[in-house]
């Protein structure tokens, strides 16, 4: 019992300010890409070639990325001969809309908070019921670490729940492959109305690297409505609790990508390992 | 058994897929069986359509050809054998060799030929075979197949009842269908249906490689991203004649280990929350994290995702990283050591994990167990000892065993192997060799296979890549440790509670689409 106490007092308080504080997070992590189109070399289309889930198309020199197919390998960045494509430390990619993933210009439009009658149900409180169609166990695990002492999802009101039936909402990992078509069926259905869904990954929104396999359905679209979408391969547990946050409000949406340049990259960072 | 002594192959070792001893199918049969009796243990045991097979002769009439892979540990020898099949029927290797049990339910899923005397021939991952109008089951349409969708081993008696749990589980954890039969709390019989993750990888990557085929490798089982990584770069590497450089050896050495800290240490928080012992399990959640970020620095993913490409890895570190990679393991060890220190500490928690699971070492032996659970039987066994390649070759990690074969030993296991993981990491990042960390790797040699095995944090990660006449994919196989342990998992729940499912579930921690595909 002694050691239980010493052990308690030497492990420290490690829960982190979120989401107050700047992130730190590691110099190769790689956030929203941007693209430079000044050094774009025009008839170049190496980052196209280069994708393995064609996230990435050029057409008349505009270069467009779907965050929603990105895995964030950065094949096409290695493969740019003018370094026109970059990785920078943005996190933050969560959006209410299918169509806000793809980057013609700047920065994603990021989520913005449930509609008002929802947010009254479901701001202070959210339950979640999590289902792996197909994932594979990264994006679980980083849905999983969001209820340990480092970040505490609890603290935010939201929590994930054993039954559909307790449930407000559903997350979805995975591409959704033909034999969890009907589970994931069945349990959304088991949850009472209203109800909201949630595809986490690249898998979930677009088939991921699955995309176009006969045993998948190219993520949760076509099966079910979606109200947010969490990229990455997988995503960092933090774009997650940033998407999460957006969608209840307890994160205002910063659309305007200018309103929101003192979060990005080089700007003072602390607490977060 | 002279057929093996002649053919040896090396873990990561090109062969011609001429030079692969093939024999009649009795024979073949006849030399599995007999080996597996005398201490071999069945790695591999695939098949391969006609079409794909270049470069060896095979006659017309040949409806599929096997391929066979056998260890021997302790002498550390690896052989090949193949055999070809002239009908769709043929008489089933697992009456007289349990390892082959799961293998050739797989085969007649996949290619559509029935081992006739097979004792429980059931889908493996519920699909269509890959050769159209060929079922083993007769099945003729994608909508005749329901996951699950089969007969489950039956004990009938007045007070006998039946459990069935999943695929959607209660917390954030991949699908499965768990069917216990059960007397009151004990549970008699456990049977696994696996296959909702089915994503049909191993089709994918035939024609490969492809810009796409790393990312199935890394996405295979997303927590050993960089156990599936390697073992496919290092088969390329092998067929492509690539000379890896030392360094990058020594950064994959450093990535497949914290892999191994990260979710050795998240296992033993788990297991602490399985029997309700809070402290551990939080702190033990936190320090998962923590090795994680440590191959975030490293390459920027918690999973290790990009780090390692054919011909070495893709990131260098400099003085300042490794520097902080040194210090932040220290720091992340220390408190791992408290952490898991309160659970051998704490008799509630020791009187959970004894005797909890038992899986006896003839079974294990027999099932041909691999990683923690065979290790935790007491069974010698370790691909970094065994079959060492890359950087194993020349930094030696001793193999962590446990003699009771319970849950107790399977986080013992864990917790010894995570020190000599830490020491591991600890070395190689004193004496890191210089030079560059990729070498340029080319195409692959046609018609030859390559043989390639990695100690992924669950065990044995078996790769064997087959070239067709252009040095593409004509098969490539993988065979992921959870394979070979779901059924000892089944095994370890006889007799037991049906309450501390949980916590033996929790102590293999196997892999839903690591297994599924």
């Amino acid at each position: 019992m002694l050691k239980a106490v010493i052990a308690r007092f030497a492990q420290g308080y490690r829960t982190i300010k979120f989401p107050d504080a700047h992130v730190n997070l590691p110099d190769r992590f790689r956030g929203v890409p941007l693209v430079d189109r000044a050094k774009c070399r025009a008839g170049c289309e190496n980052c196209s070639t280069a994708c393995p889930t064609g996230a990435i198309g050029v057409k008349q020199s505009r270069v467009r990325i779907d965050l929603g197919r990105c895995l964030f390998c950065g094949d096409c960045a290695r493969q740019c001969p003018s370094n026109a494509i970059s990785f920078t430390k943005d996190y933050r990619m969560a959006a209410r809309k299918r169509e806000d993933l793809v980057l013609e210009e700047g920065l994603p439009v990021l989520a913005a908070a449930l509609e008002e009658n929802m947010r009254r149900l479901y701001g202070r409180s959210l339950r979640l019921r999590q289902v792996s169609a197909g994932g594979c166990n990264a994006c679980e695990a980083d849905v999983n670490v969001l209820s340990t002492i480092v970040f505490d999802l609890g603290r935010f009101g939201i929590q994930f729940v054993a039954s559909p039936r307790h449930a407000d909402g559903l997350l979805i990992t995975g591409p959704v492959t033909e034999n969890m078509r009907l589970a994931l069926q069945k349990t959304y259905e088991a949850i009472p109305p209203p109800k909201l869904v949630i595809a986490c990954g690249a898998c979930a929104i677009s088939g991921g690297p699955y995309v176009n396999h006969a045993e998948t359905h190219n993520g949760v679209s076509g099966l079910l409505p979606v109200d947010l979408f969490i990229p990455g391969c997988p995503p960092h547990p933090l774009t997650i609790l940033d998407g999460l946050l957006r969608l209840v409000g307890k994160i205002e949406s910063q659309s305007n990508p200018q309103d929101s340049s003192a979060h990005r990259p080089n700007a003072p960072e602390s607490s977060v390992r | 058994m002279s057929l093996l002594d002649d053919f040896h192959v090396k873990n990561g070792q090109k062969t011609g897929l001429s030079g692969i001893p093939t024999v009649r199918f009795d024979e073949f049969s006849r030399v599995v069986t007999e080996s597996v009796r005398a201490g071999h243990r069945l790695v591999a045991l695939f098949g391969m359509p006609r079409s794909a097979v270049s470069g060896i002769d095979s006659e017309p009439a040949e409806v599929l050809r096997l391929f066979a892979v056998l260890a021997h540990e302790a002498v550390g020898a690896l052989h090949i054998l193949g055999t070809g099949l002239f009908q769709a029927t043929y008489p089933a290797i697992t009456p007289a060799c349990t390892q082959a049990h799961m293998f050739e339910r797989e085969i007649a899923e996949q290619w559509g030929v029935v081992p006739e005397g097979h004792p429980w021939l059931k889908p493996v991952r519920f699909h269509m075979s890959h050769v159209p109008g060929r079922d083993a089951w007769g099945r003729t349409s994608r909508a005749e197949i329901a996951p699950g969708g089969c007969d489950f081993f039956r004990v009938e008696g007045e007070e006998v009842h039946e459990v069935a749990v999943g695929p959607v589980h209660a917390g954030i954890i991949e699908p499965g269908h768990f069917r216990f039969q059960c007397h009151g709390e004990q549970v008699l019989h456990l049977e696994i249906a696996l296959g909702y993750q089915h994503r049909g990888v191993e089709p994918a990557l035939v024609g490969g490689p492809d810009k796409r085929t790393i990312h199935y490798f890394q996405t295979l089982a997303g927590d050993t991203t960089v156990g599936h990584t390697l073992a496919y770069c290092e088969a390329v590497e092998a067929l492509a004649d690539c000379r890896v450089p030392a360094r990058a050896h020594a950064l994959r050495g450093i990535a497949l280990e914290l892999e191994r800290l990260a979710n050795h240490t998240g296992d033993l928080g788990a297991l602490a929350g399985d029997v309700g012992y809070l402290p551990t399990a939080s702190y033990c959640g936190r320090l998962r994290g923590d090795f994680l970020n440590m191959t975030a620095l490293l390459c920027g993913s918690r999973f290790g995702r990009g780090l390692l490409q054919p011909g070495g890895v893709a990131f260098d570190v400099d003085d300042a990283l490794v520097a902080e990679l040194r210090r932040r393991l220290d720091l992340t060890l220390r408190d791992v050591e408290q952490a898991t220190d309160l659970l051998w500490n704490t008799s509630s928690v020791r009187a959970r994990f004894e005797n909890t699971g038992h899986v006896p070492p003839e079974i294990a032996e027999a099932l041909g167990l691999v990683g923690v659970a065979a290790r935790a039987c007491g069974l010698n066994r370790d691909v970094r000892h065994d079959f060492p390649s890359g950087i194993y070759r020349f930094a030696h990690i001793p193999v962590s065993t446990a003699e009771t074969g319970d849950v107790f030993a399977r986080s013992l296991v864990r917790w010894l192997e995570i020190q000599r993981s830490a020491t591991f990491i600890r070395e190689q990042l004193a004496s890191l060799p210089s030079g560059p960390v990729s070498a340029r790797c080319g195409g692959l040699a046609p018609n030859s296979v390559a043989v390639t095995l990695v100690e992924g944090w669950r065990g044995e990660i078996c790769h064997v890549a087959i070239t067709d006449g252009t040095g593409r994919f004509a098969r490539y196989k993988i065979v992921d440790p959870s394979f070979h342990n779901w059924t000892g998992l089944a095994m370890a729940m006889r007799n037991q509670q049906i309450s501390d499912f949980p916590l033996c579930n929790k102590s293999f921690n196997l892999s839903y689409c690591g297994f599924d595909l």
